[in-house]
């Protein structure tokens, strides 16, 4: 495992020699479980196959009273009560989303002033499928980076909607998570080393305006859609910092499903252990934006002081976000502090499909 | 509920349990009070975030529910004391059969309600059941 110092980290940063990072970092998952058997049960599919073929066994649905503003919020102020900040040093709050509860008007204003980071400070939603919430998080790097803002908070949070019997049912999950970006060398319980995108115009899955659920090209998108783009866009990181699989710790990469990122972990040379702390789309579905940083912010409430993490997201349309992050000392101070993503995975209460299409607002009143 | 500028005005204490204090004897009031009852003239009120726990004093289960809240039906409204002494009224989230007078909850930031599908969606604070 090579570790890298201080200094060796100083010469390898996306800015000139500044050390930007995340601060803080705060999940949250609705308690509410569906099993995948009680899913496939009402349409008549086969549970073990389903569940055999996705690595998924259950999956997060919001409570009535939850949308994507909601979930913003808890991850906000987990992240705000790990780091104990003072809200008005937040200059940008950005949260990316595929489900925002409102058309116009923006998640982001509703969650700063949920966390008192209001008024001086920019704001705006993100969307970019899956990925929207790590777009959020670069754009808080340029902008702590250029020294426009002192700290900016990214989030990425869904409350996702699969059509009734589609595919997409099996998985489509809610939570989210926020980070704090920083660049004060002290404060930071991870440095972003360095960030790379890959980018293309794919037609792989796509919501029309003022549809409920989402369309997509059917079984076969995986490998012009997630493969290509997540390879590409991990391997290009590899390649513009001079790392191997092997220099990391832990990886991290969008789970739509179990099976996709054990899949492209293996082809781009990186091991189960690697990826095991992050995987946790088996117990609670597809987050959605929130699942890149849900599996980043399960490894950070784990890993050690120089550990070394690689993550890629990816988003539908399509493209893909990859970051090399190094632990710091700070992560034993602060990740106590707010619940883990493995405390919010205990606990579920699970309900069937009854009380899920209540949920979820499949039964439409009036 | 109804009126988006009377929600509006008092946004900032529904999301954050925004409140005041008072230095002179030490009560808490929710929601602010710009003004303290005991001490009259002689009170000095400072800005107090509430911390957002404390149990449950009484409740009831709605059963039928007001325009906007239908879906959320059935559910528990209680008389919360807060741990800095005030009260105040809010729903609690989870199962209505499992509540008790002396419960302990925390606070979270929920939908409120909405004003049907083209109105305002009304966010705020609710409790839930602290254990767990
Ligand atoms: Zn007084």
């Amino acid at each position: 495992m090579k570790r890298l110092g201080t200094d060796a980290l100083k010469q390898s940063k996306t800015g000139e020699n500044m050390t930007i990072g995340i601060v803080s970092y705060g999940a949250y998952i609705p308690r509410y479980r569906i099993k995948l058997e009680e899913i496939a049960r009402l349409w008549g599919d086969d549970a073990e196959a389903l569940k055999n073929g996705l690595m998924v066994d259950e999956k997060s649905v919001p409570d009535i009273d939850e949308d994507t503003a909601t979930i913003a919020v808890e991850a906000a102020r987990s992240a705000m009560a790990r780091s104990e900040i003072n809200p008005h040093r937040i200059g940008a709050v950005y949260t990316g989303s595929e489900s925002h509860p409102y058309a116009v008007k923006p998640t982001s204003t509703i969650v700063a002033q949920a966390i008192g980071a209001t008024p001086e400070m920019t704001a705006a939603d993100f969307e970019f499928a899956c990925k929207a919430g790590t777009a959020a998080v670069q754009a808080c790097m340029g902008l702590v980076g250029s020294q426009m803002i002192d700290l900016g908070m990214a989030i990425g949070a869904d409350v996702s909607q699969g059509a009734p019997s589609d595919a997409l049912e099996y998985t489509a999950a809610a939570g989210g998570v926020a980070c704090i970006i920083g660049r004060k060398e002290d404060e930071l319980a991870a440095i972003i080393e360095a960030t790379y995108s890959y980018t293309t115009d794919t037609p792989d899955f796509w919501r029309r305006e003022g549809m409920p659920y989402p369309e997509h090209g059917g079984r076969f998108t995986g490998e012009p859609g997630y493969f290509k783009h997540v390879i590409n866009g991990a391997k290009g990181l590899l390649k513009k910092l001079g790392t191997k699989p092997e220099d990391y710790d832990y990886a991290v990469f969008h789970q739509p499903n179990g099976k996709f990122p054990s899949k492209v972990a293996k082809m781009l040379g990186f091991t189960t252990p690697q990826i095991a702390p992050g995987l946790v789309v088996p117990k609670i579905g597809n987050t959605y934006s929130g699942s890149c940083l849900m599996g980043i912010a399960a490894t950070l409430d784990e890993a050690n002081p120089g550990d070394r993490i690689f993550a890629t997201a990816f988003g539908s349309g399509a493209g893909a976000d990859a970051f090399s992050i190094t632990v710091t000392d700070k992560i034993k101070e602060i990740r106590n502090r707010a619940p883990k993503v493995s405390e919010l995975i205990k606990n579920p209460i699970y309900i069937d499909y009854a009380r899920y299409a209540k949920h979820k607002g499949k039964i439409r009143l009036g | 509920m109804s009126s988006v500028p009377r929600f509006w005005r008092n946004l900032a204490s529904r999301y954050n349990l925004e409140g005041t204090h008072c230095k002179e004897c030490g009560n808490y009031f929710y929601p602010p009070r710009n003004f303290c009852v005991n001490c009259r003239r002689s009170g000095q009120i400072e800005h107090y975030k509430f911390k957002g726990t404390g149990e449950i004093v009484t409740y009831t289960i709605i059963r039928t529910a007001a325009e906007g809240f239908e879906r959320q039906a059935p559910y528990t409204l209680a008389i919360i004391k807060l741990d800095e002494g005030s009260i105040m009224t809010a729903q609690i989230v989870g199962d209505p059969e499992k509540m008790y007078i002396g419960m302990r909850v925390r606070s979270v930031f929920r939908k409120l309600g909405e004003g049907g599908e083209r109105g305002m969606i009304y966010y705020g604070t609710k409790f839930v059941p602290a254990e767990t």
